[in-house]
């Protein structure tokens, strides 16, 4: 019995047990092992993705059903796993560069990556509590990583203290479900939620602060005012890192929740998912206009996404779950390629993250300022570019769920989002001239961007299979 | 008679003192992470005292789990609280306001 447990939880195991060894190496080999330490993480991420990825199978669950491994799980963890090496790999430059290169930080990204791995599986709401933790207290520290350095500090302190709030909304809420409900696993719960007779008072409550706790983490409006702070102050490698992978975990764990949970009960959590959404869609699109410091920009863009990315939640069907993880695959492979190029904004070796030094950009380096063009067209959602599709797919299911008032509401909000994401492909090419940004930039680096900024252009053939994956996934989350 | 809604009017009222430590007070981040802890705390009295009324155990479990995390939450918040004070050299909460969002 056990046996079989622990071969469910296998990738989750390896990973954790690879962090401790991987803290034992750095604290025995000392600060020069720190660069190897981090390929070597990358290389584990890369082979346990790979492995979760290739790993048939249907439905297994383990510890008495209080975790589970499906299709979606496996298919978010993919995104989380390749979305971490992604931007490990991305961050060794950068942490070298600043005297940051440390053991600890791909010791606590493989952490962050173990929690998230397992909130996307959890379906129990202490599993999903614990998974959470493990992801968010690792990130605290990540956050502040740059001891010596105020801004990335107070960046930390900001997230800790938010963060720790939202944990108490999301445990409040939990502890109202177990009352209310009697019993913390997420299929009892679906039996007492819904299900002809209207849910009770108390578990209404419940599910209004999970979904609250749990909104906190993706950034979604009205509980994203950390977000654009903790960007800014983050050194960059972490923004990227906190911008792609713990997105998708809270997104696929917030998808969990309410389809195992609360599937029954879809009418009571649909209302509060249109408005977190539609008020997402709407801050990220005018807040970001004003913004001149692109690490902030990126901070309401990443808002702006998962507005949209909950409304494909919101539509409540086995499609919108189909395009939430759909757009978190786009949104993940774009953030990337757009990371990897602000990584290498620098001035006499010094980063710098306003916007106005684009200004000409496509002269200095026309190849790299193509790239990101073509990947902030996709981020603006412009046909025929991937980023497209992301968002034609959830307003697909928005509108065949009847929330087409929302689907209306995305798609203005997505013009006026297109102005700012334009503005910088503006300033590369018609912008003024100023002085020029640093022209080395790191293989890795311009391999990522590259192959991203590629897979905006290629992917339009047939978005590389993930629709139908997507699809199965979707259909193991919802029955 | 104290029964199950007395437990749980007391468990609201310090969640709520908690959520206004937090939000109203403009002193010192010291008195944030208690806020939080107070929210925690008051969610433990939630989970025992339904884990009593439905006779199930698992709600005594869930409140350990919450113990555990909450300390080592408490650590990381005052190891980030100490490094932030060596930069700014305060911890009042107005004076974390290099950057605004």
């Amino acid at each position: 019995m056990l046996g079989q447990d622990l071969s469910v939880i296998a990738p989750e195991l390896v990973l954790a047990l690879y962090a401790m060894g991987a803290l034992m190496w750095g604290a025995y080999a000392g600060r020069d092992a720190s660069r190897m330490i981090l390929w070597v993480s990358t290389g584990v991420l890369v082979a346990v993705g790979l492995w979760v990825g290739v790993h048939a199978g249907g439905t297994q669950t383990a510890f008495d059903g209080s975790f589970v491994s499906d299709g979606y799980a496996r298919f978010a963890k993919v995104m989380v796993l390749f979305g971490a090496a992604a931007t490990l790999a991305l961050s060794a430059d950068f942490l070298s560069r600043n005297e940051l290169m440390k053991f600890e930080y791909p010791v606590l990204i493989v952490l962050a990556t173990v929690g998230m791995l397992i909130m996307v599986s959890a379906a129990d709401l202490i599993v999903l509590y614990l998974g959470l933790e493990l992801q968010s207290l690792a990130l605290y520290v990540v956050a502040a990583f740059r001891r010596d350095s105020l801004r990335s500090t107070e960046a930390g302190l900001k997230y800790f203290v938010l963060g720790a709030l939202s944990s108490g909304l999301l445990l409040y809420g939990a502890s109202l479900t177990y009352g209310f409900s009697g019993t913390t696993m997420f299929a009892g719960i679906a039996m007492v939620a819904g299900g002809g007779e209207p849910m009770s008072v108390g578990l209404v409550f419940g599910l209004v602060f999970l979904i609250a706790g749990m909104a906190f983490k993706i950034s979604a409006v009205p509980f994203h005012m950390w977000t654009p702070d903790v960007y800014e102050g983050s050194p960059t490698p972490v923004t990227a890192f906190f911008s792609t992978a713990p997105k998708v975990a809270a997104a696929a764990m917030l998808a969990r929740v309410l389809f195992d949970a609360f599937g029954n009960a879809v009418a009571d959590w649909q209302q509060v998912l249109a408005l977190l959404s539609l008020f997402s869609m709407f801050l990220g699109s005018f807040a970001a206009i004003g913004q001149t410091n692109i690490k902030r920009l990126m901070a309401y863009s990443s808002i702006g996404h998962m507005g949209y990315a909950l409304l494909g939640l919101a539509a409540g069907t086995q499609e919108g779950a189909q395009s939430l993880l759909i757009y978190l695959a786009i949104y993940v492979t774009m953030n990337v390629g757009v990371f990897a190029f602000i990584l290498n904004m620098r001035r006499d070796g010094q980063q710098v993250t306003d916007i106005a030094s684009l200004g000409l950009y496509s002269r200095v380096d026309p190849a790299r300022a193509a790239a990101l063009a073509v990947l902030m067209f996709s981020l603006a959602g412009i046909p025929p570019l991937v980023g497209f599709f992301g968002k034609f797919y959830v307003l697909k299911a928005a509108v065949d769920a009847g929330l087409v008032w929302l689907a209306v509401a995305g798609v203005v909000a997505s013009v006026i989002g297109a102005y700012y994401y334009l503005r910088i492909v503006y300033l590369m090419y018609f912008g003024q001239e100023v002085e020029p940004l640093d022209g080395r930039m790191p293989s890795i680096h311009w391999g990522l961007l590259g192959a991203s900024a590629l897979a905006m252009v290629l992917g339009i053939i047939n978005l590389f299979g993930v629709e139908s994956l997507a699809a199965s996934a979707a259909a193991t989350l919802v029955q | 008679m104290i029964g199950l809604s007395h437990y749980l009017a007391v468990a609201a009222i310090l969640f709520v003192t908690g959520i206004f430590g937090i939000f109203v007070n403009r002193k010192n981040v010291i008195i944030i992470l208690m806020s939080i802890e107070l929210m925690l705390l008051a969610v433990n009295i939630n989970m025992v005292a339904f884990s009593a009324y439905l006779g199930d155990l698992v709600g005594q479990v869930f409140t350990l789990f919450i113990l555990t995390v909450a300390a080592a939450e408490a650590a990381i918040g005052l190891a980030i609280l100490v490094c932030f004070f060596r930069n700014r050299g305060t911890i009042a909460v107005e004076d974390i306001n290099m950057m605004k969002g």
